[in-house]
């Protein structure tokens, strides 16, 4: 390999003072930044499973009209696990995971600002995790992921595992606002000498807004639960009409967290997306300020939508018509981002590596996703198709646009960083084939479905029309978005084990986690460079070809550590 | 083929052709469908067009472009015009969707009582005359209930009522009281309009004018439990002259059930001398 001949290069390895700690108690008393990483993306991946296998049963449920296969009750527990476990236990944590890993090396730092505050996040985490699927053994909760009152309090949701949902709620609230807290003292105090906020890599960028955003949201849906908490328990009477509380009130609190949260799910999605372009079109990022900037108007305007959630709730026309105007006006710096992201694409010499996939697998979906957004920020048109499946697809589209694809997308990027091989490419193709088809079948359709009448979270319909076949086609949509993912889990395993070697830049990348080895070393560098410019890994490649004397190296050259083949 | 058209057009908008507030969503939707499906069509095509015309070939070289402002602030603004603009499309449809028109002077005599007074509220809109059929709905697990005008005492006390089906009169405005004696729930029939939540403690408002008789399916949009899915709402609409009759009819039941019950239950206390047992 070319790149591994230039020897002579500041790409140095950490030489360990004592020996490495080893074997499962060195997991379970870690604080660095990698292994905490990895354990919030291994156990956020589990619950990812186990959510799809939620999704997969319904889906099931749903194949045929009048279906008997699951009980109404088990159904509305299936829908509730399903919405809480992908929102709470697989994407927000996700991102925190990846941030785990990537933040610090990304700005040149040694670790997180707080690495025992980082441990205890995520063993916050996965504590919320086990409470809330204990409750399977059981009464899982089953009023939705939302919980609307009065049918989560206590008359109407009796069992535990309405409280089980708060616990959840609180610890992994709790997880996310140390993680946020971590995040950004680390962004704020830990970068690289050079690196100003004008360097800043975008994905970084993305976590601090993310930080924000948390820091921000989730004390609302800490008090909302404990609010729910009281009045389930204690005798308090917030969310009870007959003594003066409103059920409103829990609607509007449970959506000024709710709305922000879908941005602290797709923001850090977008900075993978800006991350992985520029490498896999050899370009650099076109219009950085403008996308760094289009993400805090996007978390500020976030603010201010949450009631286009409500429209169909007992409130004044005014605020209806501010939150449609509102919404519309956060479609700008999104369609901001996307068309900067094309014109990163424009002229480039684009390389059809699997990461660069699911980015653009990413835009595609979520373009689908922001486009039917607009349908619901107008209210007259949300009246008729919000709650419905109109709603289910639209929210899919953006979640598996904006999340689920720029998480394979950072799983196929950063693998080679992580474990040092690189993931096998033909499977990662099949994998984002498999993927785009499923969550093109069993969404697409489900716009049909709601416009012809077919509200959300219900066990069963009657065959008028053709709802049968369009739930059929659904349906199977699903199986093939399972297979797709399962794909990729093959990979992994397959790489783990049989993977070809990384090296430290397989990529040819831009950013400062490529300069140290791959996996990196306990301290990540132990010599930190200088950042000179938004693309530092460049700035050192052409060093290194300066005092080497070689001939410059054309953009467009393959790394050849990364030429596996695959099934 | 017209009707081949129709289905297609059906196959990608909302329900509608009950009353005319369906109607007006229905072309608002189309609308912005054509505003939403050209701007996809632009720009995932120019994102298909830029990854395969500018593929990694032998000798390319990408072009090292940092941004460019003039572009960058003319993409913001046409994006912010477009919104604009369908802003502009969503107040002009607003009145239609949201304001119900008088009813026909063939509509029910019933609609002839002002409404403005029932309820002192900004949300309830009423028709430009203030004269409208108001029912109010009352969402339950699992069943709708629904009060019709025509009562005994000034309370509201002995007023006809029905459960799952509602009986209206057509080309008379049917202003619905929507309200909730438990859970929040969502009513619901698309083509007579959009949906609106009933929740505990709360007013909330709708209307509808239909024209021509017909029944109309519908069912509750918002999780309400366990029977949620079936928690159906239907709309028969029927000649004004015939809904009087139903609705005297349907008194006349109601009244007949309720002498029923005072007597088994006079029976009941004479046989067991207790005498407790009250008019519910």
């Amino acid at each position: 390999m070319a790149t591994a001949q230039l020897a002579p290069v500041p790409q140095v390895t950490a030489h360990a003072a004592e020996r490495r700690a080893r074997g499962w108690t060195s997991w379970i008393t870690t604080t660095d930044h990698k292994r905490i990483g990895i354990m919030y993306m291994v156990t956020t991946f589990v619950f990812f499973c186990l959510g799809g296998v939620e999704a997969l049963m319904m889906r099931l449920q749903l194949g045929a009209p009048d279906n008997t296969l699951i009980t109404p009750t088990v159904y509305n527990q299936l829908f509730t696990m399903h919405g809480t476990t992908m929102v709470f236990l697989f994407v927000v944590p996700m991102m925190a995971g990846l941030a785990n890993y990537f933040l610090p090396l990304m700005i040149g730092a040694r670790d997180m600002a707080f690495p025992r505050l980082n441990a205890l996040s995520y063993w916050l985490l996965l504590a919320g995790g086990i409470v809330f699927y204990a409750s399977l053994f059981w009464n899982p909760p089953e009023a939705g992921w939302v919980s609307f009152v009065p049918l989560a309090n206590s008359t109407y949701s009796p069992g535990g595992g309405q409280d089980a949902w708060i616990y959840l709620v609180h610890l992994t609230g709790i997880s996310s606002i140390l993680g946020a807290v971590n995040f950004y003292v680390t962004i704020a105090n830990m970068r690289a000498r050079g690196m100003s906020w004008g360097r800043l890599p975008l994905f970084v960028w993305t976590i601090l807004v993310y930080a924000v955003l948390i820091i921000f949201a989730m004390p609302v849906i800490a008090a909302a639960a404990t609010m729910l908490l009281t009045d389930r328990h204690f005798g308090t009477h917030f969310f009870d009409p007959a003594n003066g509380g409103s059920p409103v009130l829990w609607q509007h609190l449970f959506w000024f967290f709710g709305h922000p949260e879908v941005y602290i799910m797709v923001l850090p999605g977008f900075g993978i997306i800006s991350e992985v372009l520029p490498v896999f079109a050899r370009k650099p990022i076109f219009g950085y300020r403008a996308i760094a900037a289009s993400t805090v108007a996007i978390a500020f305007l976030g603010f201010l939508t949450w009631a286009h959630h409500m429209f169909t709730a007992p409130i004044p026309e005014a605020i209806l018509v501010f939150v449609m105007l509102s919404s519309y006006f956060i479609a700008v710096p999104t369609g901001v981002k996307i068309l900067n992201w094309i014109a990163t694409l424009w002229r480039g010499t684009v390389e059809f590596r699997t990461p660069l996939l699911f980015c653009v697998g990413a835009i595609t979906v979520f373009l689908i996703g922001g486009i039917s957004g607009i349908f619901l920020a107008t209210f007259p048109i949300d009246w008729q198709v919000n709650e419905t499946y109109f709603v289910v697809a639209h929210l899919h589209f953006v979640l598996l646009g904006g999340s689920v694809f720029t998480i394979f997308a950072a799983i196929y990027y950063w693998f080679p960083k992580i474990t040092g091989k690189m993931l096998g490419e033909g499977l990662g193709r099949l994998s984002f084939a498999l993927m785009l088809l499923g969550v093109l079948t069993t969404f697409l359709i489900q716009h049909v479905i709601g416009l012809d009448g077919m509200p959300r979270r219900v066990y069963e319909y009657d065959n008028v029309g053709h709802l049968e076949l369009y739930n059929q086609i659904s349906t199977v949509g699903s199986f093939i978005l399972a297979l797709g993912v399962l794909v990729t889990i093959i990979n992994v395993a397959r790489s783990l084990k049989v993977g070809v070697v990384a090296g430290p830049d397989p990529w040819k990348a831009n950013t400062l986690e490529w300069f140290t080895t791959s996996p990196p070393p306990d301290n990540n560098f132990d010599i930190v460079p200088v950042v000179r410019s938004v693309e530092p890994m460049k700035d050192i490649r052409r060093e290194i070809e300066r005092r080497s004397g070689a001939a410059p190296v054309s953009g467009a050259v393959v790394p050849t550590g990364a030429t596996q083949v695959g099934v | 083929m017209g009707h081949l058209l129709s289905a297609t057009l059906a196959f990608f908008t909302p329900e509608s052709g009950g009353s005319s507030n369906a109607n007006q969503t229905d072309s608002l939707y189309k609308i912005t469908l054509v505003i939403a499906l050209v701007i996809f069509v632009l720009v995932e095509g120019g994102m298909l067009y830029a990854l395969f015309r500018f593929r990694a070939r032998k000798g390319a070289v990408a072009a090292q472009i940092r941004g460019n402002t003039r572009l960058e602030v003319g993409w913001t603004v046409a994006a912010a015009v477009i919104l604009l603009a369908l802003a502009v499309v969503t107040f002009a449809k607003l009145d239609s969707i949201q304001n119900p028109p008088n009813s026909s002077p063939e509509g029910d005599k019933l609609a002839s009582a002002d409404v403005t007074r029932l309820y002192a509220s900004d949300a309830r809109k009423l028709p430009p005359n203030g004269k409208a059929l108001n029912i109010k709905v009352i969402g339950r697990q699992f069943i709708w209930q629904y009060v019709y005008p025509g009562a005994d005492e000034p309370d509201g006390l002995g007023a006809p009522y029905s459960y799952e089906q509602m009986v209206v009169p057509t080309k008379t405005t049917v202003t619905l009281d929507i309200v909730s004696s438990d859970v929040v729930h969502s009513w619901w029939v698309p083509q007579l309009g959009g949906k609106f939540q009933a929740v505990p403690g709360y007013h909330n408002y709708t209307w509808f004018k239909i024209e021509k008789p017909g029944v109309f399916k519908g069912q509750c949009a918002l999780l309400c439990g366990r029977g949620h899915a079936r928690m159906i709402a239907t709309v028969k609409a029927v000649p004004p002259a015939q809904f009087d009759e139903w609705l005297a009819y349907q008194k006349k039941l109601i009244a007949e059930a309720n002498e029923q019950a005072k007597l088994a239950r006079a029976k009941l206390n004479s046989q067991t001398g207790a005498g407790q047992v009250e008019n519910p």
